[in-house]
């Protein structure tokens, strides 16, 4: 386990380095002066040349990188060019929002499609079944921000439940916050709800043609007790290496749901970020991101050795 | 599936009731763009001033709604007979919003540091006429310019040439401290930026007590805001085919305004075979500004002939110099040597005017046997290579800064038009300080860049407003770059 630990550490770390030194040098090529985005089309030569001076933009490229990465080992990430804040000081101000909406909506679409995908193998191929997984092709074909514009009109525009975007931010209490949040979350998760009903229930399916069900069925078990005891737990796997990258998606593809209700999320400060040459965020973030994948591929790895002790002792992936 | 929206429903109706926001005295406007930080002096982008303009800072003089130069924080002033001398009296009693008070020192303060070396302020050549500034007492300033310079009140006007205070000058990017009616109270970045009255303000007080600038930049997500309420106005709606549907509302209030944003097909004057004032002319017959207003901006834009904005006093209309005519367009090209057309490239910045208009004038330029290859960019790219690097064929950007025909008297612009003839006018408009001289030179200027053709002029970029019915005393139209809420209310 130890070993295992320390191997993961070691590829989090190359990871993250490869990530740093390919966006610092994709972002290198990319043209676009930040200095010159700032201060737009009446500004005059010397004052752009303050202007890069004061943001560090002289020094030669390598010395940038260096800088850049020295602050980053050291949790010192840079001040933004454009908000002129500390980088870290961001991106906290917008992982309160994208980091709960990618919790809930995670939490929403493993609660609804969990019990729908084991519902459905257990009644393979009868009424409940095709409803279920015709319901669930519908809902991988639907795009999440056509979905959300639907939920603003019924939602917002016409019952007038919830405001159409925005965050009344985590200050304003708990259930406004939660409000603003909820419509995005629900967008998010049903898409995301429908291919993980999908993968349970062929999962599921696969599970109750093996030998052990049948044996726990013959030592006495009943059908349901057989099916959540012993298929469901096995079946599980492929349904958490679904959620992992599930979540890492969330947390990063979240952009569109972003803008459709105006949230102030990490999706919409990379966004912004790359449009305004805002680098030093731009770069801080995709690390960031970078690091959070691999830290979920992590505990996904985990999560494996939990549900199967066979996976504990350092023997081979499933 | 059925289950799944009882399930939603239930947990949705568990959490009304709603934020109701109390109508009366508190306004939320929306705008597009957030502002990269909230420093007018140290940034270009609109929307700094769209939120602290007339509302946080103010400067020496201020721009109306009518685009009048009327008295800022300099209640009077007197200009010398040579214009050279301007002696500005200072209002007594203003404050800052920290408490401090407003006095000749701030003022030169401010002055001094946007003509500073190392000063990073957008538009630092507004200030460029100015040779010096010193105190007379606590309450009057004399500014000593180079040579007269007529619209320099104007120029103090805008939002780069606001008064600061020394002391908190260095936090103005996140947290503006002015002297305006109403003062900074936070900002939610990426989401809101909130307002609250000034209880010590010189003047007038506002009558709203709180105002939020909300920041919604995708087109349909504006429209959503403002149908469930979340927005009472949009100064400048993002999208102009939505406008119908606000119109058919009888909660809404639509304004169709001018804006300074004069819209036009950037033409590279320095490089062939637009270097030819007969390719150029040839451009202007082949335009049909009717359809590209029509087709791009659904029917909203006026039709310029020159770089001039149509409701300035001075506007002389040039719009038939080069009237549509595709056989006279031919005919001039095959007399520049390009009967058979050429190719060339169109680069297109990401607002829907470029986008849409450039498709239109790619079809229109087609029709004379010129090929252009349309080249989307992201505004960082336009700026760095056809605005700093002259990289580019044709562009098609909108000039919002007002009265803005001084561009074309610039040594190194990016259009690269030089004409001595041209930059005469301009030297005269500077000098001259009588209105109705102004004004003559005004118009010899639009008609010299008509007849030039230097840029094809497709039209003044109309300002979408759309605000709840109940709102009243909006800007409707924009004259500086600014949301002035000052003078806004709710009917009772």
């Amino acid at each position: 386990m130890t070993l295992f630990l320390v191997k993961r550490l070691i590829m989090l770390a190359a990871t993250l380095l490869v990530a740093a030194v390919v966006v610092f040098f994709v972002l290198e090529i990319l043209p676009g002066d930040p200095a010159l985005v700032m201060l737009g089309v009446s500004a005059q030569a010397d004052t752009l040349a303050a202007l890069r001076a004061e943001m560090g933009l002289d020094l030669p490229a390598w010395q940038r990188f260096t800088n850049w990465i020295g602050g980053v080992v050291t949790g010192e990430l840079g001040r933004s060019y454009t908000y002129d804040v500390p980088v870290s000081e961001l991106i906290g101000e917008r992982v309160v929002v994208s980091l709960p909406l990618a919790v809930m909506a995670l939490t929403l679409s493993t609660v609804i499609a969990i019990p729908l995908g084991v519902i459905a193998a257990s009644r393979h191929n009868r009424t409940t079944d095709i409803a279920l997984t015709g319901a669930a092709q519908i809902g991988i074909a639907i795009s999440n921000f056509w979905f959300a514009i639907l939920l603003i009109l019924l939602f917002s525009v016409t019952l007038r439940w919830v405001p159409a975007g925005g965050f009344a931010g985590w200050d304003a209490g708990f259930w406004p916050a939660i409000q603003s949040l909820l419509l995005p979350a629900i967008a998010l998760a049903l898409p995301q709800a429908a291919i993980l009903t999908r993968v349970t229930r062929s999962s599921v399916l696969e599970v109750l043609q093996e030998d052990f069900v049948r044996t726990a069925r013959a030592k006495g078990l009943s059908r349901r007790a057989a099916l959540w005891r012993h298929a469901v737990r096995n079946a599980l796997i492929p349904v958490i290496t679904i959620l992992g990258l599930q979540f890492s998606f969330l947390l990063a593809g979240t952009i569109i749901i972003e803008n459709v209700f105006y949230l102030p999320g990490l999706g919409r400060l990379l966004f912004q970020a790359i449009a305004q040459r805002d680098l030093i965020v731009v770069k801080d973030l995709v690390v960031l991101l970078a690091g959070t994948v691999v830290v979920v591929n992590f505990v996904v790895d985990l999560g494996y050795a939990v549900l199967d002790p066979r996976l504990r002792s350092g023997g081979g992936h499933v | 599936m059925k289950r799944i929206f009882l399930f939603l429903a239930a947990s949705l109706a568990g959490l009304i009731p709603l934020q109701l926001q109390a109508a009366g005295d508190h306004l939320n406007m929306g705008m597009v763009l957030e502002p990269p930080h909230l420093d007018p002096t140290a940034g270009a982008a609109a929307a700094i001033d769209e939120v602290v303009y007339a509302n946080v800072f103010e400067g020496l003089t201020r721009i109306d709604r009518n685009g009048e130069v009327k008295p800022g924080l300099a209640s009077s002033w007197e200009v010398s007979d040579d214009g050279k001398i301007y002696r500005f009296t200072l209002r007594e009693g203003v404050t800052f919003h920290d408490g401090t008070s407003m006095d000749s020192s701030d003022v030169i303060f401010s002055i001094q540091r946007a003509i500073a070396e190392d000063s990073v302020n957008a538009q630092k050549a507004l200030f460029e006429p100015i040779e010096s500034v010193a105190a007379e007492g606590a309450g009057t300033v004399i500014v000593t310019l180079k040579r007269p310079t007529g619209h320099f009140l104007f120029n103090l006007g805008w939002g780069d040439a606001i008064v600061v205070d020394e002391e908190s000058a260095a936090g103005n990017k996140v947290n503006p401290t002015g002297t305006g009616p109403f003062a900074f109270k936070r900002w939610v970045k990426g989401d809101r930026v909130e307002l609250q009255r000034n209880d010590a303000y010189w003047g007038e007080p506002a009558q709203l007590a709180t105002a939020t600038f909300r920041f919604i930049p995708d087109p349909a997500a504006a429209v959503s805001a403002m149908m469930a309420g979340d927005v009472d106005a949009f100064a400048n709606f993002p999208a102009p085919e939505s406008m119908v549907q606000f119109e058919a509302d009888p909660r809404f209030t639509v304004f169709i305004g001018s804006t300074e944003g004069e819209t036009i097909l950037s033409t590279n004057n320095g490089r062939p075979p637009f270097d030819d004032i007969r390719v150029r002319q040839a451009i202007a017959h082949a335009i049909d500004r009717k359809a590209i207003i029509d087709g791009a901006m659904f029917g909203y834009g006026t039709p310029i002939g020159s770089h001039f904005a149509p409701h300035h006093p001075a506007y002389v209309d040039l719009t038939n110099r080069y009237p549509l005519d595709l056989e006279k367009a031919k005919a001039l090209l095959a007399e520049a040597g390009h009967a058979g057309g050429f190719k060339a490239t169109l680069k297109l910045p990401p607002p829907s005017y470029a986008r849409r208009g450039g498709e239109i004038i790619a079809s229109q330029l087609q029709e004379i046997g010129i090929e252009l290859e349309i080249i989307p960019v992201e505004w960082a790219q336009w700026l760095e290579q056809a605005f700093r690097g002259k990289d580019f064929d044709l562009t098609i950007v909108s000039h919002t800064e007002p009265m803005d025909i001084g561009i074309y008297a610039r040594d190194s612009y990016y259009f690269d038009y030089h004409s001595g003839a041209f930059n005469g006018l301009m030297d005269k408009l500077a000098a001259e300080v009588d209105e109705k001289a102004r004004y003559a030179v005004m118009a010899d200027a639009q008609k010299r860049l008509a007849e030039d053709a230097v840029n094809g002029f497709l039209f003044q970029l109309a300002k979408h407003g759309v605000w709840n019915a109940k709102v009243k005393g909006l800007w409707e139209n924009s004259p500086v770059q600014a949301n002035d809420l000052t003078a806004v209310s709710w009917e009772k």
